[in-house]
């Protein structure tokens, strides 16, 4: 335990390592963001045997050229770093060998992880033999637990241990489970799955918790005999009893929550032309969803096409009509409509007579050639109101975008006049194409019940675009700098390339059994339960999370890595985050933040007793460049220290009620973690803050991404981004917490769609990742998504507890310095970026060696991080998402370097100078020198720099803020970034309301 | 219903009214032009010779009744697709009483009967395009929103969208379907803008036919056994511009069937029958 100990202080403390390290240099700690879970988890593990090795494993990643990295080495970077990953193995033996309590516990942590389990899903939680996978998944949850624990307080140490331990065993876990769920040699928990098929029936399978959507996902088409299944998905109902898709490249866990593993099969994609699929047993299963769609209403159409549709079904499903065995109440057992009438029955009985000779293949191409023509066949609805607050329907389809007043069609956006599609808060936009004698693109804007539902239209959006306009997925291209907003893509073949496949197949016919009458009756009464009820529920459901109490609780449950789910989180914290944070920003100055209009940057010192503002270009500059060499080194976020620290985040998170979900979600946990590691962690470093604040005017609204330097906020960060990352890659969902937006392109193929605020967010996401590694705890990093949600629930708790905590100027958490970053967040609020010079307030103390590489940026260039809303959420003071008329959204991201670890904790140096200097250039840069004595007779220097850079939607945010962090770092070579927060600022033209 | 597209432009009956003789004194009018009703007279019986003896269409003509001076223009009064009938509720409100005639009719050829009872619902059939795909309909003096969404509710099959008339009478006055996914539309501007309005909204891609006379852009096409495309247009005498856009259409029937005087009280070709295809019916 105490070594684990140890190693969490050093994972918490390698960022204050690295922080030392600024002195000598901020080091690019960042290891590669590609890497950066692999390296975090490695980072983790090593941190707790191996301390050096694990360091230089990373800093190679990382690209640090500072001497920061070999001090690291020294101290806790080692540790940290790459050797977890080796040694996590050995590590968590050790671990739970060494810390019997924290095994204790962790088992403690995996039965309550169970337990929730359990509670969520039917699923049975199945211990498989493994020997350490039990260790390492209860760890994770654990983790995740602990750090929520954690953050209350006393549990710190303890905790922390067990974190250490945990993070291990979670990036094994995750390795594993992103590698191959099923090879994972060790303890494996098995949740049995439910899945309703479209016939109605129940299809079990055990999955290995940690699995992603796609396991399940083939596992079902296996079952199924099924090729052409891109156009199906798996949906599932999420704590507000919306449907949800499940992201084939998410874990599932961290998708579902707290919400029982229970999923229904259905189709996602309609396609257009269902004579072109190439198999009949694909269009039997589209057969089977249109039925449930047509018998549940959601699908239109008029008596005699019910009574037509109806007799295609009964001859596919009873073959010709038999005058003598089937009386006319042979049907009473199929429903071919919502109010089936003894007249359609007649009808269909009717028509059912003509079918004669038809085999079920043909029937089922007659059925669908009828019913692909109906006018809402494949139109995805979503209830929104207008500018106006009129109530309409938005519906997506293979097409585009159409818009309905009650059942009138009232305008249509294809996907070829659309420019770009995104969302903030609760509003979802779309930037439309000049017409031919318009001069200037438009932006039209709608109000969806909530920011989940603004989300969802928006994934949905873009997967439907995807799909069906372009001829292969996008790829996530240039990554930008610091991007807020989900980054989430769709990443699975697109119609043209399912196509292709298809033509591609090669078997025979492979035979299927048709559903009894009874069981399609079933399947439409019952089955519809999950898919049919999606469309509806959705409205319902998002009015739900309205409440900000109920956001709050729902947040925490629903906030998952998916990005509905997050959507849904980030905005109820977002919004109570905001408030209070936006409160409490206000009431205090927040210190140093200029807003020019677009970033900030800033270059904290962790240590902040006294501030003197001085303006200096120069100093920015080197702050940039540090920043940008430096590699970060994930650390729990300061967000997640925070939260944990903060009572009342604690109290929320218990509130919440639901440890289980904490656990799920390991952003969350991860942040919290983090969080209350920083806070634990005495963070001796200096900690550097990049603060970068980037506002978008353009209809876009303003996504402050503030970068932290300290790994803590990476941690936090990188919790959603990994995944987000990784995930990504595959199904590309970041889940953005309050904004996102899709350059939709010409079919052309390739798009660029991606935004910069979603790209923001991977970024993000990548430096937390990195900072992860550093970080002995990964568990934040690996289960971000879910992290992110209650990161992002939380983080609007956080957000304020944070405030308070700087204001209160808490030695503990003061050291992690992170505070800072609730000062920025204030600022941010400010939604004009306006300077905010709570920062300088910091003065708690901020650990003085704790280096924080930030150098990430340019590993988050390359990779795509997707800060998701998770971040924004967390750092973000997001104005409540349910105000319909949102002028202003302000989002928060904060990278932190690692923090040292151990310089006393909390314990506020003595501040020996301070000043602060502020220059005008691209930006606006206010630079505070903030010189501290720590205990140990050791000064530290923080210099905190806040950039502001103000400009349109078109400016290139991250280059700006890339630029600014670079200049940093070469101002001050000998210096380490440790924490670059972005606020980024948008404000809404004219949005909706 | 078989196939929702099969059957565009194929009619069996027609449901046609007598030209009552108020028509020339009372019937509604944007402009202010003399009507002479013996030419009306003449008009609409050559309108209904051409339907019964000339295409074989079964026609019902409804007696005139002297107290509706519009009653000739039925179109205005239902709305006829497949084997249902949405009786309307006419935006002017002299016009009310025209359904229940129609509405009798209707009956009588066993269409499933759907009234517009909603009081604050108006339509007029003339502001409703079919383009055998789906629902044009525009919102007019005589037409409003809610009339459109009781027709959206009427024909479940179909998309039903809403398009302004900027100018005109109702949105048939300058536009009309000229053939499967062929729009006749006029050329003036508020028409020209309109059917992009409706290339905008619709997932088809329709082809036009732009005419030089908003009025001449009012056709009938019909796609009748034996006899393939048939489209009854404005005549040469009317305007010979348009005619002779018409004229250019090669695999039509092409029927001249002058309007001049029925124009006047801004009666189209198309307002005066409501066409129905009984075979349509499963």
């Amino acid at each position: 335990m105490t070594t684990e100990v140890g190693t969490e202080t050093d994972v918490k403390k390698e960022p204050e390592k690295v922080q030392e390290d600024q002195q000598q240099t901020d080091q690019p700690d960042q290891t590669s963001d590609g890497d950066a879970p692999a390296n975090t988890e490695e980072h983790q593990q090593g941190s707790q045997s191996a301390e050096a090795p694990t360091e230089q494993e990373e800093s190679p990643e990382p690209r640090s050229p500072t001497p920061a990295g070999e001090q690291k080495k020294e101290k806790g970077i080692s540790r940290f770093l790459p050797p977890w990953l080796k040694r996590q193995k050995s590590q968590s033996q050790e671990k739970e060998s060494e810390s019997a309590a924290a095994d204790v516990k962790d088992g403690e942590q995996e039965e309550k992880g169970t337990k929730e389990k359990s509670e969520d899903q039917p699923a049975e939680v199945k211990e498989v033999t493994g020997e350490k996978s039990k260790t390492e998944e209860v760890q994770v949850e654990e983790k995740d637990r602990e750090e929520q624990k954690s953050v209350g307080s006393a549990d710190t140490q303890p905790v922390r241990e067990e974190t250490e331990g945990e993070p291990d065993e979670n990036h094994k876990q995750q390795v594993n489970a992103r590698e191959t769920p099923s090879k994972l040699t060790k303890k494996m928990k098995m949740v049995v799955c439910h899945v309703t098929l479209l016939d109605g029936s129940q299809f079990t399978c055990d999955v290995e918790k940690r699995a992603k959507g796609q396991y399940l996902f083939f596992e079902v088409c296996k079952h199924l005999n099924l090729m052409e299944k891109d156009y199906f998905s798996l949906s599932f109902k999420d704590s507000a009893d919306q449907r949800c898709w499940l992201d084939p490249t998410k874990e599932i866990k961290r998708q579902i929550r707290n919400s029982q593993w229970q999923f229904a099969f259905s189709v996602k994609f309609y396609p257009p032309d269902p004579s072109l699929l190439t198999e009949d047993i694909t269009r039997y299963l589209l057969c089977l969803q249109l039925r449930q769609d047509i018998a549940s209403g959601r699908l239109p159409c008029s008596f005699v096409t019910h009574a037509l549709l109806g007799s295609y079904a009964l001859q596919a499903e009873l073959g010709d009509y038999d005058t003598e065995e089937q009386r006319v109440d042979y049907i009473a057992d199929f429903q071919f409509a919502p109010n089936q009438t003894k007249e359609l029955e007649e009808k269909v009985v009717e028509l059912h007579k003509s079918h004669r000779g038809m085999t079920p293949a043909q029937a089922d191409i007659q059925f669908l050639e009828n019913a692909k023509k109906l006018s809402m066949y494949g139109v995805d609805l979503h209830h929104a109101k207008d500018s106006d607050g009129v109530d309409i329907m938005l519906g997506v389809c293979a097409n585009g975008l159409l818009i309905y007043k009650d059942r009138l069609r009232i305008n249509r956006f294809a996907w070829p006049k659309i420019l770009k599609i995104s969302y903030k808060r609760s509003n979802f936009y779309i930037k439309i194409r000049p017409g031919e004698t318009e001069q200037f693109e438009s932006s039209v804007g709608f109000k969806l019940p909530n920011h989940r539902a603004a989300k969802r239209v928006w994934k949905v959006c873009v997967e439907h675009h995807t799909f069906f306009r372009l001829t292969s997925p996008e790829q996530p291209t240039k990554t930008k700098f610091l991007t807020l907003g989900s980054k989430f893509r769709y990443s699975g073949r697109t119609q043209a390339q399912t196509r292709q496949a298809s033509t591609l197949i090669d078997r025979p016919a492979p035979y299927f059994e048709r559903t009894s009458s009874k069981r399609i009756s079933r399947s439409l009464d019952g089955a519809p339960v999950v898919n049919v009820a999606g469309g509806d529920s959705m409205g319902v459901g998002e009015n739900g999370p309205t409440l900000e109490l109920n956001s709050d609780n729902k947040v925490v449950d629903v906030e998952k890595p998916s990005v509905d789910v997050d959507t849904s989180v980030s905005e109820q914290t977002a919004t109570h985050v905001a408030d209070s944070a936006v409160i409490k920003s206000k009431l205090r100055v927040q210190g140093e933040n200029i807003y020019v209009r677009h970033s900030n940057l800033m270059l904290e010192d962790l240590d902040k007793t006294q501030e003197d503002v001085l303006k200096h270009q120069a100093s920015i500059s080197e702050l940039k460049r540090s920043f940008m060499e430096a590699t970060p080194e994930p650390r729990p976020s300061q967000w997640e220290k925070r939260l944990t620290g903060s009572p009342a985040t604690t109290l929320r998170l218990q509130v919440s009620g639901d440890p289980q979900k904490t656990s799920p979600h390991p952003e969350n946990d991860s942040r919290d973690g983090s969080k209350s590691s920083e806070v634990i962690p005495d963070v001796n470093g200096q900690m550097e803050v990049v603060e970068v604040l980037e506002e978008t005017v353009v209809i876009e609204e303003v996504v402050k991404a503030r970068p932290k330097s300290p790994a803590p906020d990476v941690t936090t960060e990188s919790g959603t981004a990994p995944e987000v990352k990784e995930e990504q890659s595959l199904s590309s969902d970041s889940e953005s917490e309050d904004e996102a937006e899709y350059h939709g392109q010409t079919p052309s193929a390739s798009f660029c769609v991606q935004q910069i605020k979603e790209e923001p967010e991977e970024e993000e996401a990548e430096l937390n990742q990195q900072a992860l590694p550093l970080d002995a705890e990964p568990q934040p990093i690996r289960e971000p998504e879910s992290s992110a949600k209650e990161e992002e629930s939380s983080s609007a708790q956080p957000d304020e507890d944070i405030s308070t905590e700087e204001v209160s100027m808490t030695p503990d958490e003061a050291p992690n310095g992170h505070v800072l970053d609730t000062e920025d967040l204030p600022a941010t609020e400010g939604e004009e970026p306006h300077i905010v010079n709570g920062n300088v307030s910091r003065v708690e103390t901020e650990r003085l060696p704790q280096v924080i590489c930030c150098s990430e940026p340019p590993v988050v260039k390359t990779e795509m991080v997707t800060i998701s809303d998770t971040f924004a959420a967390q750092k973000t003071e997001i104005s409540t998402k349910e105000v319909p008329i949102v002028h202003t959204e302000t989002k928060t991201i904060t990278y932190e370097a690692a923090q040292l670890d151990g310089n006393g904790d909390g314990e506020p140096g003595v501040l020996m100078t301070a000043q602060t200097i502020t220059s005008e250039s691209l930006c606006t840069t206010t630079t505070t020198h903030i010189t501290k004595t720590l205990k140990g007779g050791l000064s530290e220097t923080r210099i905190e720099k806040r950039i502001v850079i103000t400009g349109d939607s078109d400016i290139d945010h991250d280059q700006a803020l890339a630029q600014a962090i670079k200049e940093a770092k070469e101002q001050h070579p000998d210096m380490s970034v440790t924490r670059v927060v972005v606020h980024k600022e948008t404000e809404l033209a004219e949005d909706e309301d | 219903m078989a196939e929702l597209l099969a059957g565009f432009g194929c009619y069996t009956h027609a449901v046609v009214r007598a030209v009552p003789r108020s028509l020339a004194t009372q019937a509604l009018r944007s402009g202010n032009l003399e009507v002479d009703p013996l030419k009306v007279q003449q008009e609409q019986e050559y309108y209904v010779s051409v339907l019964t003896q000339r295409l074989g269409l079964e026609v019902i003509e409804l007696p005139a009744d002297e107290t509706q001076p519009d009653c000739v223009f039925v179109e205005d009064a239902a709305v006829v697709c497949e084997n249902t009938a949405l009786i309307t509720r006419p935006g002017a409100e002299s016009r009310r009483g025209e359904a229940e005639a129609m509405k009798r009719a209707l009956t009588e050829l066993d269409l499933n009967i759907v009234e517009m009872t909603d009081e604050t619902a108006t339509l007029d059939g003339g502001d409703v395009l079919f383009t055998g795909r789906e629902f044009f309909v525009g919102l007019s003096k005589r037409t409003n929103q809610r009339g459109a969404e009781i027709l959206a509710d009427t024909f479940k099959d179909y998309s039903v969208s809403t398009v302004p008339v900027l100018q005109g009478f109702h949105l048939k006055s300058f536009c009309s379907m000229a053939g499967p996914d062929l729009i006749a539309i006029g050329s003036s501007e508020a028409a020209q803008k309109t059917l992009k309005i409706m290339q905008q909204m619709s997932d088809h891609k329709y082809d036009k036919l732009t005419l030089p006379d908003d009025l001449a852009a009012n056709c009938i096409y019909m796609n009748l056994p034996n006899k393939g495309h048939v489209l009854l247009h404005c005549t040469p005498e009317e305007f010979p511009e348009s005619a002779k856009v018409f004229e250019k259409l090669k695999d039509h029937m092409l029927i001249p069937v002058s309007n001049e005087e029925k124009g006047k009280v801004d009666g189209a070709l198309t307002c005066c029958s409501v066409l129905i295809n009984k075979k349509s019916k499963i």
